[in-house]
């Protein structure tokens, strides 16, 4: 099966740091991947160059055979590429559906049509509600997004990502201060969401990674040192010297 | 209940002519005026998160174009003069907007400025517009029956104006384009990473708000029969942000109200009767004072007084 999103000597240099180092990685529909590895070893680098944010300073990103590596975020978002964020960036004004809604009107976009009312456009509408019944807010839509819980928040994150209806999920840290309960649920949505998406996923939770990961990357200062199965990582010894330690 | 305020304060509007003296006539038509530019200017600083100080640029463009596009002594076309002054703002919006929209937050107030003080001395110091002396309108546009030199004509197509402003913007406001520029307020970042090209929105409501702008400065033009370069400096664009932020930023209602305080007590402030000829003479100073305390006292501006009291 060959990759949706597959990046080849992707790098990233800021000034003479260089945060990401000739980067290849391919991810396929119905794996979760997860990218592992210090605190700057290029992680989070590694999601922004994917998802359009940063440009690269070397290197390419196809997207089902499309070179996309000169395309904007909006227009990769558009394509199909989500993603969330390690730090919440819900919009905590707006109610929840609000939030997922407006998220699901980027492909639905008419700007022109201002004598439409937003709330009433039904297709956005209709994939916000599917959105937050998949990330299981769906008794919450009328709550207002700032006063949930911060799994709450975390699962609404995911939410507004999926109401893009995206084919690959660029995750950073979904499982970031969550308590063990809201981590299974959130596992749980990412293993009914792996049959349809390519999953990236950022996690500092091992034991989460271990559990859910078809995939494991291990990175160290912007290089891939390991990438393999996770049996495989385990027993790996570079990984164990460099990362794991006591795994 | 409070959503029928709007229709209920255009309907009085509508039936003040009858009952004021011409000079307060003369007042609440400039109020009109500048409920008009308060609100394109809300467009911007509310809806979206831009703040410009820029924005008296557009004003002044609509007006020197109601004034310069004018036949010399002959009765110009009151439509295609108020779309002339509106495109013309609009295109200038477009230039501006299209490079200060590259820059953010206070980075972006300053290239407004700079852009707006651009055109400033443009008219200040060629001949392009009578200088710093600025020019007449001879004669005031025509549109059929309808005579914008005729007070009480001109009171209600100014009226109309504010009334059309109002309306398209509540209609955007609940549209999908306006409910992206809250998105974009609130979290840009986020909006790109959901598909928004959000330049391109903040783009269009740039223009949009220019040529609001530039449709407030034609009446003002037409209504005065004469403008200068003041019209475009950065006190009036300070004036007008000052009015949004005075009556409550994110509102439409706060944009009008904000105009009208601002304008009432620029009035009562610069008349001897009431505060003696010094204070008359100084009326900035207590303007000032009184906004300083208005901001101090209440952060969401005069709209948020009235929703304490409900």
């Amino acid at each position: 099966m060959s990759a949706l999103l597959s990046c080849s000597g992707l790098t990233r240099r800021f000034g003479g740091l260089t945060a990401v180092n000739n980067v290849s990685l391919d991810f396929e529909v119905g794996q979760v991947h997860a990218v592992i590895g210090t605190n700057g070893a290029g992680k989070s680098t590694l999601i922004n160059m994917l998802s359009g944010e940063l440009p690269a300073s070397d290197g390419r990103i196809t997207l089902a055979g499309d070179d996309i590596t000169s395309w904007p975020q909006a227009r990769r978002a558009r394509a199909g590429v989500g993603r969330s964020y390690q730090r919440t960036t819900i919009f905590p004004e707006f109610s929840v559906l609000e939030n997922a809604r407006l998220c699901a009107q980027a492909a639905h976009a008419r700007p022109w049509a201002v004598w439409q009312s937003a709330a009433t456009c039904p297709n956005s509408g209709r994939i916000a509600r599917d959105a937050l019944a998949g990330a299981g807010l769906a008794e919450m839509a009328e709550r207002s997004a700032g006063s949930l819980s911060h799994g709450g928040k975390r699962q609404l994150e995911i939410a507004m990502c999926l109401a893009t209806e995206p084919r690959v999920l660029l995750l950073d840290e979904p499982l970031a201060g969550m308590g063990s309960e809201e981590t299974d649920r959130m596992l749980e949505l990412l293993a009914r969401l792996k049959p349809g998406h390519a999953i990236l996923l950022v996690e500092h939770d091992m034991d989460a990674v271990f559990r859910i990961a078809d995939r494991i990357t291990v990175m160290v200062n912007g290089e891939v040192i390991a990438s393999d199965t996770p049996a495989a990582i385990r027993s790996n010894r570079d990984v164990q010297v460099a990362y794991l330690g006591e795994h | 209940m409070t959503r029928w305020l709007p229709l209920v304060a255009a309907l009085l509007l509508a039936a003040l002519p009858a009952v004021l003296t011409p000079y307060t006539t003369d007042l609440v038509v400039k109020i009109v005026i500048f409920a008009v530019f308060a609100l394109s200017l809300e467009l911007l600083v509310g809806m979206t998160g831009l703040v410009s100080l820029g924005h008296a640029a557009f004003f002044g463009l609509g007006a020197y174009v109601a004034v310069m596009a004018s036949p010399e002594s002959d009765a110009g076309n009151l439509v295609v003069l108020a779309a002339a002054a509106m495109g013309v703002a609009a295109v200038y919006a477009l230039f501006v907007g299209a490079l200060s929209l590259r820059t953010k937050g206070v980075y972006f107030i300053m290239v407004t400025l700079a852009f707006a003080q651009m055109a400033y001395f443009v008219f200040h110091d060629t001949k392009l517009g009578g200088g710093s002396d600025g020019i007449y309108l001879n004669v005031r546009p025509l549109l059929g029956p309808v005579d914008a030199g005729n007070k009480l004509h001109f009171y209600y197509l100014a009226l109309a104006a504010l009334v059309a402003t109002y309306g398209g913007l509540a209609l955007l406001r609940r549209s999908r384009f306006g409910h992206a520029l809250a998105g974009i307020r609130v979290n840009e970042q986020r909006m790109r990473a959901a598909g928004f090209a959000t330049y391109r929105y903040k783009l269009a409501a740039f223009v949009l708000a220019g040529a609001l702008a530039g449709l407030a400065g034609f009446l003002l033009a037409v209504k005065d029969g004469f403008v200068n370069p003041e019209l475009l400096s950065w006190h009036e664009s300070g004036a007008v942000l000052l009015m949004i932020i005075l009556g409550g930023l994110g509102h439409l209602r706060g944009a009008v109200i904000g105009a009208v305080a601002f304008a009432l007590l620029k009035e009562l402030y610069s008349t001897p009767a009431l505060v003696g000829s010094f204070l008359a003479d100084h009326w900035q100073l207590t303007l000032g004072l009184t906004i300083i305390a208005f901001v101090a006292l209440l952060p969401k501006g005069l709209i948020g007084l009235l929703e304490r009291t409900k």
